[in-house]
């Protein structure tokens, strides 16, 4: 997350022999083949788009394996590629805290969400939530979470895509800002998903091969022993390094922070959306395995690139180049592998961002269209064409809106956003999911307060947190403690969805339980 | 006789889903106390080079992994072998 802090930093002068802010020839190379290579698949897949199946999911023609790549895109943002590696390399163990917690939320997709999902939705998750309760208040608090997280996320993505460009490339935050938006409406707009999952899976294949090459040339060092490259690093730097630190000197914080780590993946409509590109159920399934085997893999990695940065950089050169630390993992790609290894690596990072995008901007497209204009303004009475083209129109209006929020907030720390989506994501999302697989009494009220409450708690809380009052507005206290307001929201969201569904009563969605929870579990006839 | 088994069934994946949940929140929450709440534990070390903290914290991401198998592979031989025949007995009415 920190990334984007420093994204919204300028560089400040290297203080170490480094490349890094030059124009670098290797990583504009590395880029611009990974723009051709994805725009010849977005070809490809535009002479295959032609129904909302095939726009929103795929024709539901990928495989689990290449689904377990494309979650793994999604999910995998340069935050945690730079953000984690960099966290490592300056403090040590806390900032593996974030390598654990990023990955504890997929056995819960997998255990809770996924199979019903596929097995009673279409496009969004607010087909799941709608599916026996009444459509439009649902449709329409659906969509309130949905652009709420994807808005989010998405401003957290632009402005570190900006800040990272010119820190990488010495291209203008400007120019950045709008070569993303527009190689991202691209893939969407004409792709629609089939390309936008081929991007995540060439993204993450070079993601995972770009860190899997770093570690491995770290490890080359230490006899291949990750364990000697932690005690090199206790050497040096004291044994603290391997022990927790300053990053939760608030019990409550941690807590919270990781109840909307776990309960937040649950809950991401990009994510979500993903489980109907695939045939059935069970791929759904195989799918998130393998999702989980490569973040996992992934993650594990972190712990070798940050304390091989931590070694073999030092963290002042890391933080004199950047003070959040985040250039961690391309300076030890530099000197492990020299100029031509930084530039492959800078263009992985700029990919990483690009992918996450599409995918965002895919989700939110599918809320404005799918749920708000087909299911509510034409109470699902529109053709495919029809269909269709809200849907370029909305992909459209969200990739300028994307531009538009990137150069608003341009220097302005928004780290905090992308746990503020999740946040919202646990909340807003997660309980109204749960609660409406799960439990046969829940009504249409009691869901949608649910879905309301929780999404507008966490905006109000975050507002009220130091995060924002103390870190940001440089206040010198906040009405509310906790920095992440998951642990306080994700339980009242539960509560109003139970409370008021107890005082109201919705005899349709009752009715309707039966079949729903046959579909969910045996699929369509 | 069908309205049963899908019960059991169901009840069944339910059941198990929702231990494994809480198995997994076990696992995280029980890392994320022991480091708000035993600082020193977790920087104890078990050899030079590795401590507590970091030898949890892997197993904290392996073990999530492992759990994803278990039920993988419960679902795709006891699940859906269940779910196999529950629609072999409706295609046969």
């Amino acid at each position: 997350m920190t990334v984007l802090q420093a994204a919204a930093q300028a560089p400040a002068g290297p203080a170490v022999p480094t490349r890094i802010g030059e124009p670098n020839a290797v990583a504009m190379v590395f880029f611009f083949a990974f723009i051709a290579i994805t725009l010849g698949i977005t070809y490809w897949a535009a002479r295959r788009t032609r129904t909302t199946e095939d726009f929103y999911a795929a024709a539901r023609s990928i495989t689990p394996g290449q689904n377990g790549f494309a979650l793994a895109g999604d999910y995998m943002s340069a935050a945690s590629f730079l953000g984690i590696a960099g966290l490592v390399s300056t403090t040590g163990f806390d900032g593996l805290i974030y390598s654990t917690g990023w990955l504890v939320g997929w056995p819960v997709v997998l255990f809770l969400i996924a199979e019903p999902l596929r097995n009673l939705g279409k496009y969004t998750f607010a087909d799941v939530v709608a599916a026996r309760l009444r459509q439009t208040p649902v449709r329409i608090a659906a969509a309130l979470g949905t652009l709420a997280t994807v808005t989010l996320y998405l401003i957290a993505q632009m402005v570190g895509a900006g800040g990272l460009i010119r820190l990488m490339f010495g291209l203008s935050y400007e120019t950045a800002i709008v070569i993303v938006g527009a190689a991202m409406l691209a893939y969407v707009l004409f792709g629609g998903m089939i390309a936008t999952t081929w991007v995540q899976i060439v993204k993450a294949g070079l993601l995972l091969g770009g860190a899997a090459v770093l570690a491995l040339l770290v490890l080359a060092r230490f006899g291949m022993n990750p364990v000697a490259l932690f005690a090199a690093a206790a050497d040096r730097y004291g044994a603290g390094v391997l022990a927790p630190g300053k990053l939760v000197a608030a019990p409550l914080d941690a807590v919270s922070l990781g109840m909307a780590l776990m309960f937040g993946t649950a809950g991401l409509p990009h994510i979500l959306m993903r489980f109907y590109t695939v045939p059935d159920a069970r791929a759904a399934r195989t799918s998130v395995f393998y999702a989980t085997g490569l973040i996992g893999a992934f993650y594990l990695m972190t712990f070798v690139l940050g304390f091989g940065a931590m070694v073999l950089v030092g963290p002042d050169a890391i933080k004199a180049v950047d003070k959040g630390g985040n250039m961690a993992a391309p300076l030890l790609a530099e000197v492990l592998g020299g100029t031509p290894f930084l530039g492959f690596i800078a263009a992985v990072a700029f990919a990483t961002i690009l992918a996450v995008v599409a995918g965002l901007t895919l989700s939110g497209a599918a809320a404005l269209s799918h749920d708000l204009w087909v299911n509510v303004v034409r109470h699902g009475e529109a053709d495919s064409r029809e269909q269709l083209r809200v849907a370029r129109v909305a992909t459209v209006a969200l990739g300028v809106v994307a531009v538009v929020l990137g150069i608003l907030f341009k220097g302005q720390n928004v780290a905090y956003m992308v746990s503020l989506a999740f946040a919202i994501a646990a909340s807003g999302n997660f309980p109204a999911l749960v609660l409406s697989i799960l439990w046969r009494r829940c009504t249409t009220e009691g869901i949608v307060s649910s879905m309301v409450v929780g999404t507008v708690t966490t905006l109000v809380l975050i507002w009220l947190s130091p995060t924002i009052q103390v870190d940001l507005l440089k206040n010198t206290s906040a009405w509310f403690p906790l920095k992440n307001p998951a642990l306080v929201t994700i339980p009242l969201s539960f509560a109003v969805g139970v409370l008021v569904s107890l005082a109201t009563r919705d005899d349709l969605a009752v009715e309707r339980f039966a079949a729903a929870e046959r579909r969910m579990h045996v699929g369509e006839a | 006789m069908s309205e049963h088994r899908f019960r059991s069934l169901a009840e069944t994946r339910w059941r198990i889903a929702i231990s494994l949940t809480a198995v997994m929140v076990a696992i995280y929450f029980g890392f994320i106390l022991l480091i708000a709440y035993d600082k020193p534990l977790m920087g104890r070390l078990l050899t030079r080079g590795l401590s507590v903290g970091v030898l949890l914290g892997a197993l904290v991401i392996v073990l999530s992994w492992v759990l994803t198998w278990v039920y993988v592979r419960w679902a795709n031989t006891h699940y859906d072998a269940g779910l196999a025949e529950l629609r072999r007995g409706e295609a046969a009415r």
